[in-house]
């Protein structure tokens, strides 16, 4: 069995004193994980840290093997952004989610979604913004897509102010007026096309919408918390942009 | 599964010795036998070597260093500066900054650095001690002396986070080109590491 991909490192741990386990996610093969031979060693360190992106050959015997990975470098962002506490603690945090679906499941648009996020780290409040859309991508991905697209009780398109916790479905301001204290906000990054970067506001609702229903639908049924990585990236947005915490 | 040539005891020392780092059955066979050539010469003093060190080695309350005191050699220096404390995830990188003699200052061990792949927190590491050791009034700079890995800067912005409020200089190591690197054989992270923080001549 071989097939060839391109993958984003989420992860690697050493295997003995030379080898390491790599763990991919990788466009048709999803989260992939593979032994790569002197993958502890100097030379291939650099190549197999997180958020580096690499093109690699997977072969193993049979299918539901481990197998080995050999690889070469596409993209090796990582160095870059070693330097920023926003971007490192966004890299671990994204591995962190990634790392929620299955092994071998294929998600392109998580992929293509984690390769346009790491491409875009550099500024905190756009990285930001695109965390939240990733976070809402990984609900819909597990099966708990949010509809923010209509009011849930009078089925309008705009002003959409408001998130219902029990459905997920957007509400509208003058349906919700009564019931806003029960209410998750909704911020008009994720209700509209927005141009430019959100409000430090705007992105903390962001945060503790999709935080609401990441806690509720994914992590505590696995009795998991959030990775301490979220609540990093969130504290160092929050020192560029006030209110986003 | 292969016959045993020697005694259980014999077999039980090789198989001891193949747990080793860098050595393998065969090399530990090796070892082995060596060992019991020279069993005078080289068995007996490391018996006894290896007895004393187990009795006698202790983790320094105050820096998590390993010595046979406590507190540790580096500690009780007094030509050490107590105004620097280098912080490194392992004793491995406190011995490897001593060879390279490149600080004279006193360290901080944490032992290991924030990994979620492996289940590594900030409870498990020596965090509060250093946080609370940077307090101290006579230290004014802590050097992150960790990794150039996504794990040890993770480490490194999360240390720093937390000595926010401590009157100290926080630095870390600079990343770039190694002595006896080509440009053109480093990875393209190294590279733009060291474009971004390049120095004056």
């Amino acid at each position: 069995m071989h097939w060839l991909d391109d993958g984003i490192v989420l992860g690697v741990r050493k295997h003995g004193e030379a080898n390491a386990i790599l763990e991919l996610m990788t466009r048709e093969h999803g989260r992939h994980l593979g032994l790569v031979r002197g993958g502890a060693g100097s030379r291939m360190r650099p190549l197999l840290q997180p958020g580096n992106s690499l093109r690699a050959i997977w072969r193993a015997r049979l299918d539901d093997q481990l197998g080995s990975y050999t690889v070469e470098g596409l993209n090796l962002r990582a160095g870059a952004l070693l330097t920023s506490s926003h971007a490192v603690y966004a890299v671990t945090h994204l591995a962190a989610l990634a790392r929620l679906l299955p092994e071998r499941d294929p998600h392109d648009v998580v992929y293509d979604s984690l390769e346009s996020i790491l491409n875009s780290l550099d500024d905190p409040a756009t990285a930001a913004a695109h965390v939240v859309h990733f976070e809402m991508q990984m609900l819909a991905e597990l099966g708990f897509g949010l509809d923010l697209m209509s009011c849930a009780a009078t089925g309008q398109t705009d002003d959409l102010v408001y998130v219902s916790p029990k459905s997920g479905r957007a509400v509208s301001r003058e349906a919700g007026e009564e019931w806003r204290d029960r209410l998750l906000a909704l911020p008009a990054f994720l209700a509209e096309d927005q141009h430019g970067a959100p409000s430090g506001v705007d992105i903390g609702r962001g945060f503790a919408l999709t935080g609401f229903f990441l806690s509720r639908y994914v992590l505590e049924p696995r009795n998991l918390g959030f990775p301490d990585a979220r609540a990093h990236f969130i504290a160092a947005i929050s020192r560029v942009l006030p209110n986003a915490a | 599964m292969p016959k045993a040539v020697a005694g259980p005891e014999i077999e039980r020392l090789i198989q001891l010795l193949a747990r080793l780092p860098g050595l393998g059955p065969r090399s530990a066979r090796r070892a082995a036998l060596h060992l019991i050539k020279k069993r005078e010469q080289l068995m007996a003093p490391l018996t006894d070597a290896l007895d004393t060190a187990r009795e006698r080695i202790v983790i320094c309350k105050a820096c998590g260093n390993i010595d046979t005191q406590d507190p540790c050699t580096v500690c009780v220096d007094p030509k050490r500066d107590p105004s620097v404390i280098v912080v490194v995830a392992d004793v491995a990188d406190l011995w490897a900054l001593e060879r390279a003699n490149a600080v004279n200052a006193r360290y901080h061990v944490l032992g290991g650095t924030l990994s979620p792949l492996d289940g590594v927190g900030p409870q498990d590491l020596s965090i509060d001690a250093l946080v609370s050791r940077a307090h101290d009034p006579a230290v004014t700079e802590v050097i992150l002396a960790l990794n150039a890995t996504v794990d040890g800067q993770t480490t490194a912005h999360y240390i720093t986070d937390l000595l926010h409020n401590a009157n100290v200089k926080v630095t870390r190591l600079a990343h770039g080109v190694p002595v006896g690197g080509e440009l053109d054989y480093l990875d393209e992270g190294t590279l733009s590491a060291a474009m971004k923080q390049r120095t004056l001549i």
